[in-house]
């Protein structure tokens, strides 16, 4: 809880920052002071890169995800203010929801849904338990107007929440709403309710602007303007819109000098809101979201509730930043680590016995010759990855494709045959290995299939909802499979192979990078991370800090180009959007 | 001080309204009551408003076993298939041989054919995006004078489950849970038509002026802009003015509409809710009980006169509470039992489904209006997006409609135009509807032959 309005006492801590303190203590500071203050000869290295002013891409304008808005209210008004749903569910786009968000706008249905949060927002921040705490100013009567106190309450929340100063009419609009309410309802605190609801709606909350303007030592070329800088880093790093210090780096000017970029990002890399940041990114590039909506048969499952999927996004999530940000650990062996952390439900699924009776996280390393280990094998991977009642090589190795190595797999064509996996209990497939096999020596299938199963088959012994089972109808489970040339015989191996491939970090380098720009890098910059900022990861041992501060401090990241190809493209896509013959 | 005064005379209105304390602002439709047999209103003579519902479900119907044996005015038993419309046949039309032109784009399963009939258009590639649905062309034209342009639902519980579109950029998301489709209808904003007196909540009357504010913001933040986040942000902007629409209707006296009941509250069934899975047909099966009963009753008070509801998600993935398989996987992978000539496990999905649809028609149906029922002036469809699902066949599609729209189509009808695009389907809906517009759809697709056969 950053506190922002700074008046009274702070409320109730946020969850963000409870569970940072009580998932790791603080050795996330300290392990990130370090990273923040990397060698010597690396700064130089990242500071002093030149990179043609021709690597860089458009501004976007990007809708705040749920767990944004969320995050924003709970900093802003405190964890005590509660907020409803629905959201509009988010979009995915070129693998990520924060690329999804540069595409999608707020349908009628969603803004219904966002001024009946606003209301209760509004409502709950004037209300007698908040307002003294929040508002930072009394009226000189509550039953009448009093348009100081109004200025200064609503230009001060304005600030952190259209992430930069509101304009002179942008505030005295908002002003006059709260006047002539306040004249309607009778009071100045209902006045200053509906004013409230009206930024709550705003598009310059609702959708972050990035505006651009010319860059001086660039002439001809553009990059984004200052708060527009303080918005990508603070999204990119904290998944969070700016705090004081940034809009004040923005004010000053100093977000346009790489001193003042650098002494932000190695202040945010310290910061414990970094954690909140990390885990933002995992959640959308793994598609944790699919767990919003993932059912599981109760009959043939019934361990598989609300709890144990919360449970098992929690696990995969902890096991990344102990691993990224605690230990500072090479990225890759996110796959092949024995150690993750469990709660009772998640032990009985894995069949692992865990000691003591306690509620809590327990960290847990696997025994050698456990086939348990690294992020694959976890429930947040094999189970997202089913059927409600079967499991799916094919879809795990799609998504080991598409999520973990971002190779596009293709659609199934039509007019398949699928007679031949027909039947499960047919005496002469038990096992799903036997039944892919036979459909996938189908001359039409077998060219996608090859590049799915193989590795999916290598996660056969956990079932649907990742419990482990070593074999299927009485016949052993053959966990033997590939990846791109590499043979290993079991869920170990494949983790490995994960670790080796090439494809694993380059893949990891291209999602951050758009994540953090809000759309897929331009031909420039991929052309760029690959050449740099790959070769940068690698020979800084794959830490993920690392690889966040190479990007938030490149000058690719602030500059503001336009697509090479996509003009046509765009205007396609905008004839489309208004075509209503 | 210059934006004060700007919306001086923009509340000016709300101003004086402000004065009075009961207060009615007329609205050019809802100022009377209805004549003596309920298809008119008295004062002006003017119809009942046509209603549309787009009933949708996913992984079609086994040709040959929904099509009626004869083309034209049908008789006869109905094919099993269908055979839960039977009480509706009189109300029933079929519309089957119509298939999905591709013009050499790659096919997505279970995508394409939901494209081609909502929207009558399938995306290409990068940056060709799906078009407006036929639903959401119809609101234009008939949903803009009641609180919402239209109302979305999911029996699966997921709101990503609607085929619903207002543009390239905008999905209309499903209500998934009925209690929160029960109280964005009936909840405290549900102004009673039938209620003795009336009085504007004050919340409102505030806020609906206040958002200007919000209208104001709309030059600066289109300056600089490229086209497609300028169509984004138009996008927006038309949803605010729907909003404010929604506001001034809450603050209008309504006219009384004699059918107009509020049904009764329900239950949470969320899908994190113990014992309400998100595709177990049982729990399906519930939802769209529940949702056909509160859209049929914000029908015909008025609040929306175009609704959607989905049974299942395009691909399908109901399953029977306890079974390892789901629909969409059984559709591929089941043996055609070559004694009855299709696959039964399969198959037995078709039967829920069809009463899922019979249901929701039935709801309408219950709502007695002068001489006529709500089902009588309305016209709902109920598509899906293949033919076999076996093969992902975007031939033959099943389409079926029940109600004339108030008389202004013939029913009991099977139009089989064998190998015409789907688009005719839609084009035929908006032109029934009130769109005005000739012609429909993208390429192969486009089409300008509406079924006027059956067109009054």
């Amino acid at each position: 809880m950053r506190n922002v309005l700074n008046f009274g006492t702070a409320p109730a801590s946020r969850r963000g920052l409870g569970k940072f303190k009580s998932v790791l203590g603080g050795s996330v500071i300290a392990a990130l002071a370090l990273a923040g203050c990397a060698p010597a000869e690396t700064e130089m290295a990242v500071m002093t890169e030149q990179v043609s002013p021709d690597v860089g891409g458009p501004a976007v304008v990007r809708r705040l995800t749920r767990h944004q808005y969320r995050t924003i209210i709970g900093d802003l008004f405190g964890g005590s203010i509660v907020v409803g749903g629905p959201f509009e569910p988010d979009v995915r786009e070129s693998g990520l929801l924060a690329v999804g968000a540069s595409t999608v706008s707020i349908a009628s249905t969603g803004l219904e849904a966002y001024t009946k949060m606003a209301r209760n927002i509004a409502a709950q921040v004037v209300d007698s338990e908040h307002r003294d705490m929040l508002m930072g100013c009394a009226p000189a009567a509550v039953d009448k107007p009093d348009d100081a106190c109004a200025s200064q309450f609503l230009s001060r929340v304005g600030r952190y929440m259209f992430r930069r100063p509101l304009t002179d009419a942008e505030l005295q609009d908002r002003v006059a709403a709260a006047n002539e309410s306040a004249n309607i309802r009778g009071n100045f605190y209902l006045g200053i309710e509906t004013a409230l609801v009206t930024l709550l709606v705003s598009p310059n909350f609702l959708f972050i602007h990035e505006a651009s303007e010319p860059d001086p030592q660039h002439p001809g070329l553009e990059r984004l303007d200052a708060y527009s800088k303080a918005s990508r880093l603070s999204f990119f790093l904290w998944n969070n819109s700016p705090d004081e210090a940034l809009l004040a780096a923005a004010e000053s000017g100093a977000l346009h000098t790489r001193k003042g970029v650098e002494e932000q990002v190695n202040r945010m890399l310290a910061s414990p809101q970094l954690e909140s940041g990390v885990r933002a990114f995992f959640t959308d590039m793994l598609e944790f979201e699919i767990f919003d909506t993932l059912s599981k048969d109760q009959v043939l499952y019934p361990k598989f509730n609300f709890t144990l999927a919360e449970a098992a996004k929690e696990q995969t999530l902890r096991t990344i930043i102990d691993h990224l940000l605690v230990k500072n650990g090479d990225y890759r062996d996110l796959y092949t680590t024995p150690n993750t952390f469990l709660t009772r439900e998640l032990a009985a699924v894995y069949q692992v016995p865990l000691g003591g009776l306690s509620k809590d996280w327990i960290p847990y390393e696997y025994p050698a010759g456990a086939q348990h280990a690294g992020i694959l094998s976890q429930v947040s991977f094999v189970a997202l990855h089913s059927h409600p009642g079967r499991t799916s090589p094919t879809l795990r190795g799609k998504a080991l494709r598409e999520v973990l190595l971002c190779q596009k797999v293709p659609d199934p064509p039509g007019d398949v045959n699928f007679t031949i996996v027909q039947d499960t209990a047919n005496p002469n497939f038990k096992t799903v290995r036997q039944r892919l096999d036979a459909h996938a020596s189908e001359p039409m299938c077998v060219g996608c299939h090859k590049i799915t199963d193989p590795m999916g088959l290598a996660l056969e012994n956990f079932d649907t909802i990742g419990g482990y089972r070593a074999s299927e109808n009485g016949a052993d489970i053959d966990t033997s499979g590939s990846l791109d040339g590499i043979a290993f015989q079991d869920a170990l191996g494949l983790g490995r192979a994960m670790h080796d491939n090439p494809a694993t970090a380059s893949c990891l380098t291209d999602r951050v990078y758009n994540y953090g720009v809000g759309r897929q890098a331009t031909k420039s910059e991929s052309e760029w991370l690959k050449a740099s900022v790959l070769k940068d990861f690698a020979a800084n041992d794959y830490q993920f800090p690392h690889l966040l501060k190479r990007i938030a401090t490149s000058g690719p990241f602030f500059r503001v180009n336009q697509p090479e190809t996509s003009e046509t493209a765009q205007e396609a896509l905008a004839s489309a959007a208004t075509n209503v013959q | 001080m210059s934006a004060v005064n700007r919306m001086a005379s923009r509340r000016r209105v709300l101003r004086g309204m402000m004065g009075g304390s009961a207060v009615t602002v007329a609205l050019p439709f809802l100022d009377c009551f209805l004549n003596s047999n309920g298809t008119a209103l008295a004062a002006t003579g003017q119809e009942l408003p046509v209603v549309f519902g787009n009933w949708y479900w996913g992984c079609g119907l086994t040709p040959g076993r929904w099509e009626p044996a004869m083309t034209g005015k049908f008789s006869g038993p109905l094919p099993p298939e269908i055979a839960a419309l039977e009480p509706f046949r009189d109300k029933l039309n079929v519309y089957s041989g119509m298939k999905v032109y591709l013009d050499g784009k790659p096919p997505r399963p279970h995508t394409s054919g939901r494209q081609a009939c909502q929207g009558g258009h399938v995306p290409g590639g990068e940056g060709d995006s799906e078009h407006a649905s036929v639903d959401s062309l119809i609101s234009e034209v008939v949903g803009k004078r009641t609180r919402f342009r239209s109302l979305e639902a999911a029996a699966t519980g997921n709101p990503r489950d609607s085929v619903s579109r207002r543009s390239a950029t905008v999905m209309n998301p499903s209500e998934g849970d009925p209690a929160a489709l029960y109280a964005r209808v009936f909840g405290p904003e549900f102004v009673d038509p039938n209620a003795a007196d009336f009085k504007p909540d004050p919340l409102i009357m505030a806020e609906r002026s206040a958002l200007s504010a919000v209208t104001d913001e709309r030059q600066a933040l289109m300056k600089n802009l490229g086209a497609t986040d300028k169509a984004r942000m138009d996008e927006y902007f038309t949803s605010l003015r729907e909003l404010e629409g929604r506001l001034d209707i809450e603050l209008s006296k309504p006219a009384p509409l004699e059918a107009c009941t509020v049904p009764d509250e329900v239950a949470s069934h969320d899908i994190n809710n113990k014992g309400y899975s998100g595709v177990e047909i049982d729990s399906v099966i519930e939802r769209n009980k529940l949702f056909s009963k509160i859209m049929a009753h914000a029908v015909a008070c008025d609040q929306t006169r175009v609704f959607n509801v989905s049974f299942s998600d395009s691909q399908s993935s109901l399953r029977k509470a306890g079974d390892t398989t789901t629909h969409h996987i059984l559709t591929h992978e089941e043996a055609i039992d070559e004694e009855l000539g299709y696959q039964p496990r399969a198959t037995w999905f078709f039967t829920p489904i069809m009463e899922g649809f019979a249901y929701m028609a039935q709801e309408l149906a219950n709502i007695r209006e002068g001489d006529g029922t709500l089902l009588d002036r309305s016209l709902v469809l109920a598509s899906s997006e293949s033919g076999l699902a076996k093969i992902h066949g975007v031939e033959n599609l099943p389409l079926l409609t029940l109600g004339s729209a108030g008389g202004r189509i013939h029913t009991g009808m099977h139009l089989q135009p064998k190998g015409d695009a789907v688009t005719r389907v839609g084009l035929t809906l908006q032109q029934v509807m009130g769109v005005s517009t000739s012609s429909w759809g993208t390429g192969s697709m486009k089409t300008s032959k509406a079924f006027t056969e059956i067109m009054v």
